[in-house]
């Protein structure tokens, strides 16, 4: 089975476990990811911020390079890329005079025939119906799933999952054998792109989010975004100054989660790649409950004759 | 009926804003959940309802203030005030089209600064290469704004987790990508 594969910029740098991990995911399940060629970035904030042309151009050039190459289904994992890709494609839906005008800047044919999945919709139409059987390491773990902004919202365009109490990650963790608490902070922002520009916004948004994980006993939190993790992850020392805790549980990537339990080891995934070391406690392994043979019960009472 | 009845008005800002990002500006109420979700409503000087509320005065002084506020820039697009809207107004969109505008006048606020620098290393690395470069990002960053020493200290530990290339990936593509660039730039919006 193939499927066309925008990994973004991010999961070629610092979220580089990311690819490695949704990858080995795929191989387990005989899913061969195409990566687009040539694919270039999708502009990010940076973009949408400054010029609206050009955070259109960006993402469209993606989805013509795919259509090229005849790709009906693109997986884009990192969250804020998917967000993007699939607020462009509805933008040039909706707007056709538009949609020429963009097509003409980048050069290339556009038609929006392309199905922007992100990983969990990925998962779901790929994975989810096969993933119980192939669990051989139950994930036996209290996860925190947090989904953030740009996975859920805006819904209008998105449609994906609730949008305040989401529920489709906290399924795929179920599933392999973990326990997804509810807790408060799911679709809160974690300060997004403003890791490098405002430091101290994003100790305080993304603190705010461990604080709320920790104190209903998360073990790990798992993440579906490379720019959540990056904050989540790499600016704990900054998130521990603000808290004056000393938070030290993981933040995984779902795919990590999944990986894991369907018995994928720790560097195939990239595990030693986070920041925040990946100490997660081993736990007994589960034993399956065998009914064990009922008490004889000896009827002391005699009968009242 | 004679044409001469039409009264050609000038675009009031709010005519501009409707046309260009779908926002109707009078449709808010002023009930506040914009500002109550907000993550960074308390780091701005107006949070997203009075921003609103500024807009529909239709006071240029008003207009004058937002486009030279912090407000826009710590905007960090989560996306969480069009969600809890009742009116389902896209301000979102609504503050992309405030900065840009701002960006375009040149009235940013100087406090920005770092910010902006961000977005435009951000995209200088993109022109250049067809992705971003995260090494040249941050020192493209670093020399906008000086700050040399920031995160130095986590650059070594990145680098053995294997999270810093050392050398940029360039596309193929990278002059088609430069060429989206100079169309865009050519165009009223002005130099990125």
């Amino acid at each position: 089975m193939k499927v066309g594969f925008y990994p973004g910029c991010s999961m070629k740098g610092g979220a580089r476990e990311y690819q490695e991990s949704v990858s080995a995911l795929a191989k387990v399940f005989d899913i061969e990811l195409v990566e687009i060629p040539d694919w270039n970035c999708c502009g990010a904030t940076a973009a949408h911020n400054l010029n609206k042309e050009l955070s259109l151009s960006l993402p469209a050039r993606i989805m013509a390079l795919a259509e090229r190459e005849g790709i009906s289904d693109i997986v884009v994992p990192c969250a804020a890329c998917y967000n993007r890709l699939s607020i462009v494609k509805h933008e040039l839906e909706a707007d056709k005079s538009l949609s020429t005008r963009v097509a003409s800047i980048i050069d290339l044919k556009y038609e929006g025939t392309t199905q922007i999945l992100n990983i969990i919709q990925f998962i779901d139409k790929y994975i989810t119906d096969r993933l119980e059987e192939k669990v051989v390491k139950p994930f036996d773990y209290k996860a925190a799933c947090y989904y953030g902004c740009l996975l859920v919202r805006p819904h209008s365009i998105l449609k994906f999952d609730r949008v305040e109490d989401p529920q489709s990650m906290d399924v795929l963790v179920k599933k392999a054998g973990g326990d997804a608490i509810d807790w408060a902070y799911k679709t809160e922002c974690c300060g997004a792109g403003m890791s490098v520009s405002r430091t101290d916004t994003v100790a305080r948004l993304s603190g705010n989010i461990m604080k709320d994980a920790v104190d209903r006993a998360a073990e790990v939190v798992v993440v579906a975004c490379p720019m959540c993790h990056s904050n989540l992850d790499m600016r704990r020392p900054e998130i521990n100054k603000f808290l004056n805790e000393k938070i030290d549980i993981p933040i995984l990537y779902i795919s990590q989660v999944l990986g894991l339990a369907v018995g994928l080891d720790a560097k195939t995934l990239g595990l030693n790649r986070h920041m925040t070391e990946v100490n997660l406690p081993v736990k007994p392994v589960r034993e399956i409950p065998v009914a064990k043979e009922p008490k004889k019960v000896v009827n002391t009472q005699k009968l009242e004759a | 009926m004679s044409a001469s009845h039409e009264h050609i008005h000038p675009l009031t800002l709010n005519d501009e804003i409707r046309r260009d990002t779908g926002v109707i500006i009078n449709k808010c109420y002023q009930c506040g959940k914009c500002s109550a979700g907000c993550p960074v409503a308390t780091e701005m000087e107006y949070p997203p309802s009075l921003v609103m509320r500024m807009l529909q005065t239709e006071d240029p002084l008003h207009v004058e203030k937002l486009l030279k506020s912090m407000t826009i820039w710590l905007c960090v697009s989560c996306e969480m005030c069009l969600t809890r809207c009742p009116m389902e107004i896209d301000i979102p969109s609504l503050m992309d089209y405030m900065r840009q505008k701002s960006y375009r006048a040149k009235k940013t606020n100087p406090q920005a600064k770092k910010i902006i620098a961000f977005h435009k290393s951000f995209l200088d690395s993109i022109n250049y290469t067809g992705r971003l470069y995260e090494m040249g990002l941050i020192v493209d960053y670093k020399m906008r704004t000086g700050a040399m020493m920031q995160d130095v200290a986590i650059a070594p530990k990145m680098f053995v987790k294997g999270k810093l290339n050392p050398v940029p990936e360039f596309i193929k593509g990278r002059k088609k990508i430069a060429a989206i660039f100079n169309k865009i730039q050519d165009k009223k919006e002005g130099k990125l």
